[in-house]
């Protein structure tokens, strides 16, 4: 249970969210890459990328609301060897210019830097039309396509470093709201990679995103109840790292896949392809089932649509029953 | 005027016709219009205005070429060949099993070619961001060449970038609108009225050049006068007849996305070979 004793010690737990992390990142990037440019799309405090534009004055390319002409602009800067993070809000980017991104970065082949910012429920009152659930599965179908979710601030900050070295188009889910800091500078990130955070061998509980938090609450829940969970961190959706995800689910011979987006899609229908075609074993994919958000607090919202550590423990039971 | 004289100019131009008939016949399917009535601009940009190497498609001074409307690029292909980017007899292997001339243009499939499109309204935009990528690099001596369909201007996509190049002044692009006034429905002004076209480019902030886009001489003057012009981007409408060359083809919308079958193809290269007898004998 190596990691279970940050959440222990949870209200010493420093918060901060996903979307600081990458503003810190992308200036990094900036310092270390002179060819790292970044376009907004009217949002730039709100995706933090108001420390880059200081940063990089005549780096920083201000496109207004039009995340078609953002898509399509960075595939321009990046066709002539820039390295372009485009950002907007994800419910209209990738949610409104995928063909744009398909066409023009991935077969293209340049490495357009696509930023999905305040993604998922906890975009919460803002409702269901800026809850954007939808775009794992968008961009994991497109062939080319890098997806990134990261789990706290502190590995969105070193995602984005790995992005800016990356050659391919690339996705990176954020959050708006401040989340637990769960990683530190020290736990490796690698793109491709997944991590097992806390070691177990009843059930694997795979997790991306915000919900890494809430599975290995989870897993602090069920070890109280005499269950060993294996959580596993996924922040690379694609590609999967399929030696890591199949070694933890032959062990266990059951999972439960955890994320804050459609599971159609999503994290997992990735798992329940790749378990099906590999390893078959009982599955309960935690996450959005085929529907829409509503206004609301997170954690009511996550409550309600059955994203917490209860329903993920629950699943757990239910996973371990059926392979009885 | 530049290597070549217009008369030659106008013969390499007809040549281009000769070929797309052959390939759009071979092929099978396609487009014919469009690319008809590009010829005369594909042919003044490569072999008179454009700064590019045939031998060496990645020269890093060359000047770019966006085609936006990927369905015309049978045209660039068949200029491509003409140019000496690809062998002649490759242009038959359009649209075929493993051809690198794809349906629509895949920019890693042939060196030369600058961009993936088919899907339209994107060309404009990423001619922005080579420009502003060229600005950063101190290389404003290159220039951007979009070309554009008329029908493409449909597409919200297009005045997001026509927005935007004014703002940073992105004189590095000259953007040549094939005004031929058809597109797959009809024609333009009854599927989606695009008048007062001039208008609204210049409202956007783009200083505009109207030509016939069938008069190469035209087409290298206008060229000329655009990379002069540094105050503003600029925006040429050409106007040009669609299926041009090929009378039972000009004018004629149901020609934009059909080839022509075997007999179509033997008239219309009848009449490219005579062209009122200016250009060259049939029995050259």
């Amino acid at each position: 249970m190596t990691n279970l004793h940050l959440l222990q010690v949870k209200n010493e737990v420093k918060f901060d969210a996903t979307r600081n992390g990458f503003g810190r990142g992308l200036v990094k990037a900036g310092e270390q890459n002179e060819h790292v440019v970044a376009l907004c799309a009217d949002l730039t405090g709100s995706i933090k990328m108001d420390g880059f534009q200081k940063a990089f004055p005549e780096r920083f390319i201000e496109i207004g609301i039009a995340e078609q002409n953002l898509a399509t602009v960075g595939a321009g800067l990046a066709l002539a060897g820039k390295v372009p993070f485009v950002a907007s809000y994800a419910a209209f980017s990738p949610g409104r210019n995928w063909e744009q991104i398909k066409t023009t970065a991935c077969l293209n082949e340049v490495p357009v830097k696509v930023v999905g910012g305040h993604a998922g429920l906890y975009t919460g009152p803002d409702g269901a039309t800026h809850q954007m659930l939808e775009d794992i599965a968008l961009m994991r179908v497109m062939p080319g396509m890098v997806v990134l979710c990261p789990c706290d601030a502190v590995e969105a900050e070193k995602m984005v470093l790995a992005m800016a070295a990356d050659p391919r188009p690339n996705y990176i889910r954020l959050s708006r709201e401040a989340t637990p800091v769960i990683t530190s500078l020290q736990t490796p990130f690698e793109i491709g990679k997944a991590y097992v955070f806390s070691p177990g061998k009843d059930v694997t509980i795979l997790a991306t995103g915000m919900m890494t938090v809430p599975a290995l609450e989870a897993a602090e829940k069920l070890y109280k109840e005499g269950i060993d969970a294996e959580v596993v961190h996924v922040p690379t959706i694609k590609p999967l790292d399929t030696v890591t995800i199949l070694k933890s689910v032959r062990k266990t011979r059951c999972v439960v896949t955890v994320e804050e987006a459609q599971i159609i899609g999503g994290l997992g229908g990735a798992i329940a392809e790749l378990t099906a075609e590999n390893y078959p074993v009982p599955l309960k994919r935690i996450g959005m089932q085929d529907c829409y958000g509503e206004s609301g607090t997170p954690e009511e919202l996550l409550k309600h649509f059955g994203l917490d550590a209860n329903h993920i423990r629950l699943a757990a039971h239910h996973v371990i029953e059926l392979k009885k | 005027m530049g290597t070549y004289t217009l008369k030659q100019l106008e013969e390499k131009a007809n040549t281009i016709r000769e070929d797309l008939i052959r390939m759009l016949e071979h092929a099978g399917s396609g487009h014919s219009a469009g690319p008809l009535g590009l010829a005369d601009i594909f042919t003044a940009l490569y072999f008179d205005i454009m700064k590019h190497d045939p031998k060496n498609p990645d020269w890093e001074e060359r000047d770019v070429l966006f085609l936006s409307n990927g369905h015309c690029v049978p045209v660039r292909y068949a200029t491509m060949a003409e140019a000496g980017y690809l062998p002649k007899s490759e242009l038959l292997t359009l649209r075929k099993f493993g051809s690198r001339l794809q349906g629509h243009p895949e920019r890693l499939r042939l060196p030369g070619l600058e961009n993936t499109s088919g899907p339209l309204g994107c060309g404009l935009s990423q001619a922005c961001g080579m420009a502003l990528a060229f600005r950063l690099d101190k290389q404003a001596h290159r220039h951007i060449y979009v070309v554009m369909g008329d029908g493409e201007l449909n597409e919200g996509n297009v005045w997001e970038a026509a927005m935007l190049a004014p703002k940073y002044n992105l004189t590095a692009i000259t953007a040549i609108v094939d005004r031929n006034n058809i597109q797959i429905d009809g024609p333009t002004e009854q599927v989606m009225p695009l008048e007062d076209l001039k208008g609204k480019w210049e409202s956007f902030g783009w200083h505009v050049l109207e030509i016939d886009g069938n008069d190469i001489e035209a087409v290298i003057d206008a060229c000329a006068m655009a990379k002069a012009i540094t105050e503003k981007p600029v925006c040429i409408l050409a106007y040009t007849v669609p299926g041009k060359g090929v009378d039972f083809m000009e004018y004629d919308f149901h020609w934009h996305g059909v080839p022509p079958n075997h007999e179509q193809a033997r008239e219309a290269l009848h009449e490219l070979r005579t062209l009122g007898g200016k250009i060259r004998s049939e029995h050259e």
